[in-house]
């Protein structure tokens, strides 16, 4: 088997076949100018091969919250359902070293010889707001290999502004008494998430008490632009229980946008990858020379955008083009 | 006045060696010559598998059993250990943690059905979790429910074996890992209170015989080389738990507040370089824990001289042994009376170490016990901290380990001259033999019983009720070790703990070194397009991880992405979590002794999914002999304990990724 024909290593991947999902990955991660039209190729086919009812679930919150074993118990119960699951679980890196700890792998409980299952961790590099800065890229592997992606992510606040624009569907998880999450929702600094997970609610009255705040802001806020009431679900890592109402949640709410926006959704959220390959490469000179970010989404939701990189291109091009007029 | 005439002399410590290996065969006939020399106490080792709650067969059993300990499995190997060895005349000690209450339940049935009388037994169960989610790594459930089976346990011997010691709560564990004595001392002290406080809420005793609960409870501490410091250390255990017992439990009998402790020295100072300079080291450290008549052990176990190069012989053993035999009866140290009485020096320092401890502990109380300080991690990361702290010190000379940082130009040491073929080794053959052995076991147990009794078991703890008496039911009907330990699994489920080391604040590139090893790196990145990747993990059931987490953080803190996987990992598990996260190289840590058998079969998993270009590092007490043995392509360097400069280590593992790209 060939895995550096780009043919052989698609076809393995649709397959599921770990290693070849492992080099695709590491073919995706790699900044090297040399790898870049492999990286297209690559990318374009997976693009047009993704699964065609994969769910892309993101799921954030504080760290210590139990994020993992809440993943950990979802990723068991959905395998048990015979569907395929890949998780990437994404790192804050130092900014002094570059150096980072991926620390979440062991503490999902996993059995290695599970041909369904994929764990990928990548640490967030200089890239702010939470996902790593090839997220996205290596997201295209996933949608083409497995039914239900899960990103995970630390942080309150920025990054769950970024998750909405990579996946379907937002999680996020506190646990009882974490004023933070509330606050930052009421000044209206953190997005609503689709669905809230109260984890650790075994610890019962508190775990009461902030649903009835998270309550207030989430009706206090009404339904989002799609139409959809952010749901509370309340679940105990630790006695584990509440995983299964958090899959039904999270079901309920793919139902809904397959009903309703989730084509657009998605389009918004491939528009939003491209800009956000061209701010990396050309910052606000950039922007500025094709007429302002909005100018861009526009023209970048006219493209086809199969490829990204052909997209991209265009953009660059005609970024050069009106530069040299000035 | 005469300090000597008008004082008996003081008995001496228990002097206690730790054994138990291959099978329950071969360690009964241990017993049985070691009792004929006029021994009178048993420490029992079980193997890891035992201690973690596995039968023989499993998958992560592979190359540990009977490798470090007795395997335990069923009645039948609890009657063969004892066989011709009275239960009732015994005082055995057995360090067995999470699955206590199934051990003990094996040792009760081995002695009634020697017609013993269950009441009259003497001896000592360690079940202390807390120091295996910390350091030792043998833990199996969650924090509470472990807890709980621990509350159980003292319940139930307290009022059916009233002179047994249910648990004996160790600090030498803490300071294995690194523990400053105040966190010695502060979390030893919470951990103490948490438990009783569970005996209490539970009910497990009567109210008026609580403070017999409180006086059954023992501990085990380390002695470290800065003996004096270590000598008011246990001044302020003393001191501290006297407090506790009369404000918080208000015990009055001053004999149930009694500080009871048993040693063991430190094995965390002892070097690989100069082997022979430990035992001066052991010496120092012994002092500690006999000088002074008031805070004097029970009992002491000395490490052998040679540990940190491969398991210790029996001549080895009987050094240490011969070490505290004259100090207790050729010098003259037990004539007197406690010979620091009244001096201020030693004093003050034990106030200030009880007064810190003391800020301590009410920190932790105040996150509601030891259970919420562990969950969180935050016990883990103070002792990580100080571990880090330590290395740190060594590697810039401000401590000094003579041997290893200075004065390290020697003579060839005339001791370890072809002492590499002679350690002790266990024969891999004794794996299938006792494989075999519990296989027909199993077949001829009336497997009806069996069932029944498991389900019993699962019911009775399912509902809260005290976990022995349906334990002891299993082990009458033959349930094996791994089977009473699944049944708790489904209920509880299993732990991982907290590392540790994510939480660690010391995120600086502290000297030129590891500046120098970042830049290498920031070069090596923009060569391999993506960013130098690491899986560090250990494979096997030994769980002694502060090696492997003290290479995580200052991987990472020289910059390199690391993939942290944890203990308890099969072979497959490696290779796999290689594959999926694409990391450039792998560090193992082993020091089980199970080397031989695990390392070959990670390679082989790992070649099997065409990782041939990732270079493997070993750490542990590997000896240089067996680096041969598994010589193969892969295998590109083998780390000692003496290899101390972490920054050395990690530039030369960028030079193998460099090298293999």
């Amino acid at each position: 088997m060939n895995l550096n024909s780009i043919d052989t290593l698609l076809a393995e991947v649709l397959a599921g076949n770990k290693i070849a999902v492992a080099n695709a990955l590491n073919l995706l991660e790699n900044i090297r100018p040399a790898k870049t039209s492999r990286i297209r190729q690559l990318i374009e086919q997976l693009s047009r091969n993704a699964r065609p009812g994969r769910h892309l679930i993101g799921i954030t919150g504080p760290p210590g919250v139990g994020k993992s074993t809440l993943i950990s118990r979802l990723a068991n119960f959905y395998r048990k359902q015979g569907r395929t699951v890949g998780i990437i679980s994404v790192d804050p890196s130092s900014c002094r070293s570059g150096g980072a700890l991926l620390g979440d792998r062991a503490r999902i409980i996993h059995d290695p010889g599970d041909s369904g299952l994929f764990i990928r961790s990548m640490a967030a590099g200089k890239h702010l707001g939470g996902l790593a800065w090839r997220t996205r890229h290596c997201l295209t592997v996933f949608e083409a290999a497995y039914d239900i992606i899960i990103i995970e992510t630390v942080g309150v606040g920025q990054s769950e502004t970024e998750i909405a624009q990579v996946v379907d569907s937002v999680v996020f998880v506190v646990q009882p008494g974490s004023g933070d999450a509330l606050q930052f929702m009421k000044a209206g600094i953190m997005e609503i998430p689709d669905i809230l997970v109260i984890n650790k609610a075994d610890q019962k009255k508190l775990a009461a008490k902030t649903k009835i705040d998270l309550e207030t802001v989430a009706v206090y806020s009404g339904f989002d632009e799609s139409g959809w009431q952010s749901e509370i679900v309340m679940a105990s890592a630790l006695e584990g229980w509440g995983h299964d109402q958090l899959a039904q949640a999270l079901s309920d709410h793919f139902s809904f946008l397959e009903n309703t926006c989730l084509k657009k959704k998605r389009h918004l959220n491939r528009v939003q990858w491209i800009l956000m390959m061209f701010k990396e490469r050309f910052g606000m000179f950039g922007l500025e020379t094709l007429g302002g970010e909005s100018s861009v989404l526009k023209q970048i939701a006219g493209f086809d955008l199969t490829n990204p990189f052909y997209c991209f291109e265009k953009l660059t091009h005609e970024m050069w083009t009106l530069a040299k007029n000035v | 006045m005469n300090s000597k005439v008008n004082h008996p002399k003081d008995r001496p410590w228990l002097m206690r060696t730790y054994s138990g290996y291959a099978s329950a065969k071969e360690s009964n006939l241990l017993y049985r010559s070691n009792l004929a020399k006029g021994q009178t106490g048993l420490s029992i080792a079980f193997d890891l598998p035992t201690q973690t709650g596995y039968d023989s067969d499993h998958i992560l059993a592979k190359g540990e059993v009977g490798k470090l300990g007795v395997p335990m499995r069923t009645i039948e190997d609890m009657d063969t250990l004892f066989n011709q060895i009275p239960i009732d005349k015994m005082n055995t000690s057995m360090t067995i943690n999470a699955p206590t209450a199934w051990l003990l339940s094996l040792y009760l049935t081995t002695a009634e059905k020697q017609g013993a009388n269950i009441a009259d037994l003497r001896g000592t169960t360690q079940n202390d979790i807390l120091k295996e989610y910390l350091s030792r790594g043998t833990y199996i459930f969650p924090p509470r429910p472990s807890m709980q089976l621990t509350a159980e346990i003292i319940g139930f011997t307290v009022n059916h074996i009233p002179k047994w010691n249910p648990i004996n709560i160790c600090s030498y564990h803490l300071q294995e890992s690194g523990a400053t004595p105040v966190q010695e001392l502060a979390f030893t002290m919470a951990n103490a209170i948490t438990i009783l406080d569970i005996v209490k809420e539970r009910g497990e005793v009567k109210k008026e015989d609580f403070p017999k609960v409180v006086g059954r409870i023992s501990f085990f501490l380390n002695a470290g080389i800065r003996f004096v410091e270590e000598m008011c250390k246990i001044r302020a255990f003393t001191s501290m738990w006297d407090k506790i017992c009369t404000e918080r439990y208000g015990v009055k009998d001053p004999k149930l507040r009694r500080f009871r402790y048993g040693v063991q020295v430190n094995s965390l100072g002892l070097t690989d370089c100069q082997p022979e300079n430990n035992i001066a080291r052991i010496i120092y450290e012994f002092l500690a824990v006999v000088l002074g008549k008031d805070s004097r052990s029970r009992s002491v176990q000395l490490p052998a001289w040679n540990e940190a190069l491969g398991l210790p012989r029996k001549w080895d053993q009987q050094w240490s042994l011969r070490l505290q035999q004259i100090m207790a009866l050729e010098t003259d140290l037990l004539e007197y009376e406690d010979i620091f009485e009244g001096s201020h020096i030693i004093e003050q320092k034990e106030k200030e170490l009880a007064g810190a401890a003391e800020v301590e502990l009410n920190k932790i109380m105040e996150m509601g016990g030891v259970i919420p300080a562990l969950e969180t991690g935050y016990m883990k990361r103070c002792l990580v901290e100080s571990n880090a702290k330590r290395l740190r010190e060594i590697e810039s000379g401000d401590k000094v380990v003579v041997g290893l940082n200075k004065f390290t130009e020697a003579e060839p040491s005339l001791l370890t001259q072809g002492m590499e073929e002679s350690f002790l080794t266990v024969d891999d053959s004794i794996a299938d033999q006792q494989i075999e052995l519990l296989h027909s076991f199993k077949k001829k147990r009336d497997q009806d019983k069996v069932a029944r009794a498991l389900e019993k078991l699962h019911t009775s703890v399912s509902n809260s009720k005290n976990i022995m008496q349906a334990s002891r039911e299993c082990a009458l009907a033959g349930v094996t070790t791994g089977e009473w330990s699944d049944t708790l699994r489904k209920i509880f489920g299993e732990y991982r703990a907290p590392t540790g080391i994510s939480g660690i604040s010391n995120d600086r590139i502290s000297t030129e070194e590891a500046r120098k090893v970042n830049e290498k790196i920031r070069r090596l990145n923009t060569k391999l397009g993506r960013n130098l990747k690491i899986l560090i993990g250990k494979p096997g059931l030994d769980g002694h991880s502060n090696g492997a987490e003290q290479i995580a953080v200052k991987a990472k803190d020289v910059g390199m992405e690391v993939v942290y996987e944890g203990i308890r990992l099969t072979p497959e598990q490696i290779a796999e979590s290689a594959l999926q996260e694409g990391v450039h190289v792998v560090g193992l840590s082993i020091l089980s002794g199970s080397h031989l058998k695990l390392i070959p079969e990670v390679i082989h998993c790992m070649q099997k999914r065409g990782l041939n270009n990732i270079p493997l590092v070993l750490g542990g007490i590997i000896p240089k002999s067996d680096i041969a043995k598994m010589n193969n392509k892969i295998i590109c360097k083998v780390y000692a304990p003496r290899d101390y400069n972490l920054n050395t280590i990690m530039d030369e593992i960028v030079d193998m990724v460099d090298k293999a790209n």
